[in-house]
């Protein structure tokens, strides 16, 4: 079914690969390094609780990113955005620019290095009141911030 | 993209404004309290050095350091009122930069809080009627600036709303009562709220005060002692002729139903007791209440979804429920608003459409979820069973006839989601979006597609191999689901929908015309 649907799609930036596995990578560190510490202290067999777990790390720091980003994708229409993400849990999600309350554009201090954003839109809904797009260039991001707010305003006009 | 990027001005990040510098103070003083536990944790985790200076620096470093983390937010912080947005860049290491057009902005609020008015300081915060309230905030700028802020959004949306040509309805007519109910119908009402909250209350209450009470509640060695005082004996009970037992547990039901009839009752007549519903030129207005009255008034334009809900037994007689959902504005704790609590479906239609809300058509045939849904639901929850008996067998050492009675879960939950799946259907035409749903609160949410602001598909793991998908309308102060759907119909669904809604700009639908 989504091998339809992706050829429309605008992928991210490949460089969101690169700030997710340097993200995931660091917020993970904390449980290798514990399982290093027990590996050390010989609290278990060697090896048998530590190889497992860096090889979860590996899976999950360097292997996870590149999946999750070739199931990522966003289409910017004439009057709404679309972010299509994930596989085994799919969603779909289209927010027309009339239903925009508000824009952010988010830059972590990893994406600054690369140049990204994320773009989250606000709408007034209770499920989906915030819909996020990363790994966009900043330069991208701002623009699509324009063209939603000028969207806005050519609507109410 | 790169052309709009070009002609677009694009924001430096250097212009803009700063917070007013006293603020921090302002802050920093209003915040001490939530600093409460690091400074309770950093006098107690030193006392024990003997040395009385420690504690001081500790709780020191502590001040210094809130004070520090808030002098750099607000060296970080920026807001600029631009020509068609207000822009709020934020953040110390993550950058946050926010665009909120004026045409979104519902309302400036400016609050002084006492500190805060000492020094002639103010705190704005722009609404725009967004789902979680995590609006845009200026805390804190001068009064004069704030007042400032005001007019500037003021004069930008006034242009707008002339641009727009809405006029406020002058409706010289003055209210007409939409829906009332009587003491008999307050009263039947109250029969159906058959409720037994009150053993729950008493019986929290008497664990919360028993110390109160002269004699112990829970010893029951004493009950029967007292019992047997009176002359009566667990022996003599247990001679009582099975005729008179069968009676004394009827007598013991009875109370009981009585009680909780009762209990719905009173309760029911306590909050419904002359309820009035009118329609007046702002909008629904509603008074209901004994002992506390309430006075609601709820503007009609307001209303994103109508809940049409009845229950199996007040069905037979034709009793449903109507709920307004609502963009929740001044009165967060109702987004729901009741317009009608126990009214008979040719009550309600009428007062829906008010609201501009229609009913479906009699002869519409509603689409049906597909079983294969619901049945793999079922498929997963018997792997989760599984785990749980083996965890139950091996960590707790319980016999498998023990732990296997787990297995019970299995039909009922099977029959519950059999009753779910027939009770399911939805159904969508030109304008408006019908799901049913629920056997025991039976529920039929109609959303007017214009009121939508987010569609999307969702498909689980499994679901997907059967290509079954759900469709999540967001809803203004509400949910509002359509699934087991096959993802065709779902694809189709959401671009008849959005085509719908991308049409009408969102400040359009919630004003009032």
């Amino acid at each position: 079914m989504t091998e339809e649907t992706v050829p429309e799609l605008t992928p991210l930036n490949p460089a969101w690969v690169t700030t997710t596995r340097i993200a995931s990578a660091l917020g993970m560190l904390p449980f290798v390094i514990g399982a290093g510490v027990l590996e050390f202290a010989q609290v278990m067999p060697s090896g048998s609780f530590f190889v497992p777990v860096l090889v979860l790390y590996g899976f999950v720091a360097f292997v996870v990113p590149a999946r999750k980003y070739r199931h990522w994708g966003y289409d910017m229409g004439s009057d709404r955005l679309r972010v299509v993400r994930g596989y085994m849990f799919y969603s779909d999600t289209v927010v027309p620019f009339g239903r925009i309350q508000h824009i952010d554009v988010d830059q972590g201090p990893i994406d600054r290095r690369y140049g990204l954003a994320t773009l989250t839109v606000h709408t007034a809904g209770n499920h989906n009141s915030t819909v996020a797009l990363p790994g966009l260039l900043h330069a991208d991001a701002l623009a699509i911030r324009e063209a939603i707010r000028a969207a806005i305003r050519q609507d109410v006009l | 993209m790169n052309d709009i990027a070009t002609d677009a001005e694009l924001p430096q990040a250097d212009e803009g404004q700063r917070l007013h510098v006293l603020g921090l103070l302002v802050g920093f003083v209003t915040g001490i309290p939530q600093l409460i536990f690091p400074i309770v944790a950093a006098v107690f985790g030193t006392r024990g050095t003997g040395e009385p200076m420690i504690s001081v620096i500790a709780v020191t470093a502590i001040l210094f350091f809130s004070l520090f983390f808030r002098w750099l937010s607000w060296m970080r912080f920026r807001y600029h009122i631009g020509e068609h947005d207000v822009r709020i860049e934020s953040g110390i290491l993550s950058r946050t930069a926010r665009s909120i057009p004026y045409e979104r902005i519902q309302d400036v609020s400016i609050e002084q809080k006492p500190l805060a008015r000492i020094f002639s300081l103010g705190e704005v915060k722009f609404e725009t009627g967004g789902g979680d309230g995590d609006d845009a905030k200026l805390s804190f700028v001068s009064v004069d600036e704030a007042g400032r802020l005001r007019e500037v959004v003021k004069a930008h949306k006034s242009g707008v709303v002339l641009a727009a040509g809405t006029e406020e309805p002058v409706d010289g007519a003055d209210a007409h009562p939409v829906f009332a109910m009587d003491g008999k119908r307050v009263f039947i009402f109250g029969l159906y709220s058959f409720s037994l909250v009150i053993f729950a209350v008493l019986g929290g209450l008497a664990q919360q005060f028993d110390f109160l009470l002269p004699f112990e509640i829970w010893d029951f060695r004493n009950w029967i002692g007292i019992a047997e005082d009176r002359g009566v004996s667990v022996d003599n009970l247990n001679g009582i002729s099975l005729s008179a037992r069968i009676i004394l547990a009827l007598i013991a039901l009875a109370s009981l139903i009585f009680i909780g009839l009762a209990t719905g009752v009173i309760r029911t007549v306590l909050r419904e007791y002359g309820f009035r519903l009118e329609r007046t030129a702002k909008g629904f207005r509603r008074r209901r209440g004994l002992l506390t009255l309430t006075d609601v008034v709820m503007p009609t334009h307001r209303v994103q979804a109508a809940v049409v809900q009845t229950g199996p037994i007040r069905k037979r007689r034709g009793w449903h429920s109507l709920k307004f959902v609502s963009l929740a504005q001044d009165s967060k704790e109702e987004s729901n608003f009741v317009a009608a609590p126990f009214a008979t479906l040719d009550e309600i239609w009428p007062i829906a459409d008010a609201a501009m809300v229609q009913a479906p058509d009699a002869d519409v045939r509603f689409r049906k979820g597909k079983l294969a849904w619901w049945l793999i639901r079922f498929a997963a929850l018997l792997p989760i069973l599984a785990i749980g008996i083996a965890a139950l067998m091996v960590f707790a050492c319980a016999p498998f006839q023990q732990a296997g009675l787990m297995l019970l879960v299995a039909p009922i939950l099977a029959f519950l989601w059999w009753l779910e799946w027939r009770k399911y259907a939805d159904h969508i035409d030109a304008a408006q979006i019908y799901v049913r749903e629920g056997w025991w609160r039976q529920k039929l949410i109609i959303a007017p597609q214009v009121k939508v602001q987010t569609v999307e598909i969702t498909q689980g793991p499994i679901a997907r191999r059967q290509g079954l998908a759900s469709l999540n309308f967001g809803i203004a102060g509400g949910t509002l689901e359509m699934i087991a759907l096959p993802l065709a119909t779902a694809h189709a669904i959401r671009d008849a929908v959005m085509e719908r809604v991308a049409a009408i700009d969102y400040s359009a639908i919630n004003r009032s015309r």
